[in-house]
């Protein structure tokens, strides 16, 4: 079956197909995959159709279509949008039904894309395996006794299976990159601010970002190109962004690449190692030259990150309190066993975890040990970023230092859980974007993706250069 | 069983930092949480052995500062009704929350 965003459109445009046969059957393989797979947490079968419908009937009345008329999509289901629930996979949300939608769900419908359905996460986004849902994993595409990876895993698996063509995800630390390594796709976390993160349930304000899996890097460049922009909703929005992310729009020249030293030690597979190198004669073949570099403190990222990440988290999470919106437990009788009990029933035990790390290194007598001393290593580590692209174009690495692990393996280890995000958390800290592009897989058939790490802004030559290695067999 | 006296973080700052963050742990969390907890701040002393004399820390890494806008009323139109259908208590269009004191 031929279904990127661009097939379809031709399809369309010609008129063998319409929106309604589209989204309904894109409906039907996602039911088929849900009992298998565990995808999506909810769908929104009547809004889509009706959406699907009126496109159809202004296609057939000769109306200009937008850029993405009629192609349905998954979002994860931290993004607040009408036609069904959002939960952020937590029990504390289960049943919320949002007011408003999401600035980069509006900019989408805007162009006639459609959302079929809701993805699982990890709960708010805190995981590397879509494990932490309250609704149970999601499972691996390629064999579903392993993890899609996370948190936005339910995305990355929809996208795999060909159920849609695109799917939107967010990334504070690797939650997209990491689950399109896992899952054999492609996804992008864009440089910080380009895309809005206004109506996307908050994590960590400092380093979310909103970006997408699609299968090809046409298709993914004309997403983020249509998601892209300054919203006055999100005052960390860029205000200056205004080239074209598509990739015809970007063509690279020679490129210097550095790849990175550090990403490539004995602690990372071994067949991952090999089709990083593999890839590194692809980028020499198509003229591109490529020279090991080092960032030394890219070896202190995962400790900065996990102290800075869960203070955000502790105070993004405050609001959830049992009195606005979402669980409120029944048994309390005064105020704060409102919000003591709430909390402790509606948060996952990794939510909890996080929440309380925050606090600690937040807290009187130890803000400056930690919290202080956190943000003061990332402006080294963000230094050593600058210095390093002062002399190369792009950087490259793996994504993750192992392809997808079983179900149950990390689990008991909250810290064994946290080093999949080894490689991702860097480029998070300093904002940079950064492509998973597919590259190969091992013995046991499961994907790997290589990592492609540019300069703030640089979010359209990744694309281009997605594109390139898309050439090379 | 931990010996508690090398621990960084103790039952007693467990239940401390549950309480600021308003969760309400069982004891048998705390006592998982005490032993979790103190494996992740374990691992982030690395950060200790990094000098960092003379640098500034960073909040935001895109160089934007102070972005605001005119004082006035946006109507984003988000309906009320809407707003209200989520919390669990309402009554003549308003929240309702237990005893305070």
């Amino acid at each position: 079956m031929s279904n990127t965003i661009h097939e379809l459109q031709t399809d369309l445009a010609a008129g063998r197909v319409t929106a309604t046969k589209l989204v309904e059957d894109a409906l039907a393989r996602l039911e088929e995959k849900q009992a298998t797979h565990n995808i999506s947490l909810a769908t929104a079968r009547d809004r889509a159709l009706e959406r699907a419908r009126a496109i159809d009937e202004a296609r057939a009345a000769g109306k200009p279509m937008g850029r993405l008329a009629g192609i349905p999509f998954i979002a994860k289901d931290n993004f607040l949008t009408f036609g069904t629930t959002t939960t952020a996979a937590a029990k504390i949300l289960e049943g919320f039904e949002a007011p408003y939608q999401a600035t980069s769900i509006e900019k989408l419908e805007a162009e006639g894309a459609i959302m079929i359905a809701k993805a699982n996460l990890d709960a708010f986004a805190h995981g590397s395996s879509t494990e932490n849902s309250y609704y149970g994993p999601t499972k691996n595409a390629v064999d579903p006794t392993r993890v899609p990876g996370g948190s936005s895993g339910g995305s990355a698996t929809a996208v795999a299976l060909d159920i849609v063509p695109f799917a939107l995800g967010s990334d504070t630390g690797g939650s997209i990159r990491q689950p399109a390594s896992l899952s054999g796709v492609l996804g992008v976390k864009p440089t910080y601010g380009l895309v809005s993160r206004y109506g996307v349930i908050a994590m960590a304000s400092s380093t979310d970002t909103i970006g997408a899996f699609a299968r090809t890097a046409d298709d993914l460049a004309l997403v983020m190109d249509v998601m892209a922009g300054k919203d006055e909703r999100d005052s960390t929005t860029l205000p200056d962004v205004s080239t074209s992310l598509l990739t015809d729009k970007n063509q690279p020249q020679r490129l210097k690449i550095g790849i990175v030293k550090e990403y490539m030690t004995d602690a990372v597979q071994p067949e991952v190692r090999a089709a990083v190198q593999k890839r590194v004669d692809d980028l020499r073949a198509l003229g591109h030259d490529i020279e090991e570099v080092s960032l030394p403190s890219l070896d202190l990222a995962l400790a900065i990150y996990y102290i800075i990440i869960p203070a955000e988290i502790s105070s993004n999470l405050s609001r959830y309190d049992g009195i606005k919106y979402g669980l409120s437990a029944e048994q309390a009788k005064a105020l704060d066993e409102v919000y003591g009990l709430t909390r402790d029933q509606g948060f996952m035990a990794e939510n909890k975890r996080r929440i309380l790390i925050g606090t600690y290194v937040l807290s009187s007598g130890y803000y400056d040990a930690y919290y202080r001393k956190a943000q003061t290593a990332r402006t080294i580590l963000i230094n050593e970023f600058k210095k390093t692209f002062e002399h190369y174009d792009m950087l490259i690495g793996p994504v993750s230092p192992t392809t997808a692990f079983k179900l149950g393996e990390n689990t008991s280890d909250p810290l064994k859980m946290y080093l999949a995000d080894i490689m991702t958390v860097a480029v998070s800290l300093a904002g940079l974007p950064a492509v998973s592009v597919p590259s190969g897989e091992d013995k046991k058939g499961l994907p790997i993706g290589l990592q492609l790490i540019g300069k703030q802004r640089d979010d359209g030559l990744l694309f281009a250069v997605t594109k390139q290695l898309e050439g090379v067999k | 069983m931990t010996d508690t006296t090398k621990t960084t973080i103790s039952i007693d700052d467990v239940y401390y930092v549950a309480g600021l963050s308003k969760i309400a742990v069982s004891e048998e969390e705390a006592t998982k949480l005490q032993a979790e907890l103190d494996a992740i701040l374990g691992y982030v002393q690395q950060l200790n052995e990094l000098d960092t004399t003379g640098i500034k820390p960073t909040y935001q890494v895109t160089g934007l500062t102070n972005v605001d806008r005119d004082d006035v009323i946006i109507d984003y139109g988000v309906d009320q009704q809407a707003l209200l259908q989520n919390a669990p208590h309402v009554q003549d269009n308003q929240i309702k929350v237990p005893k305070v004191l």
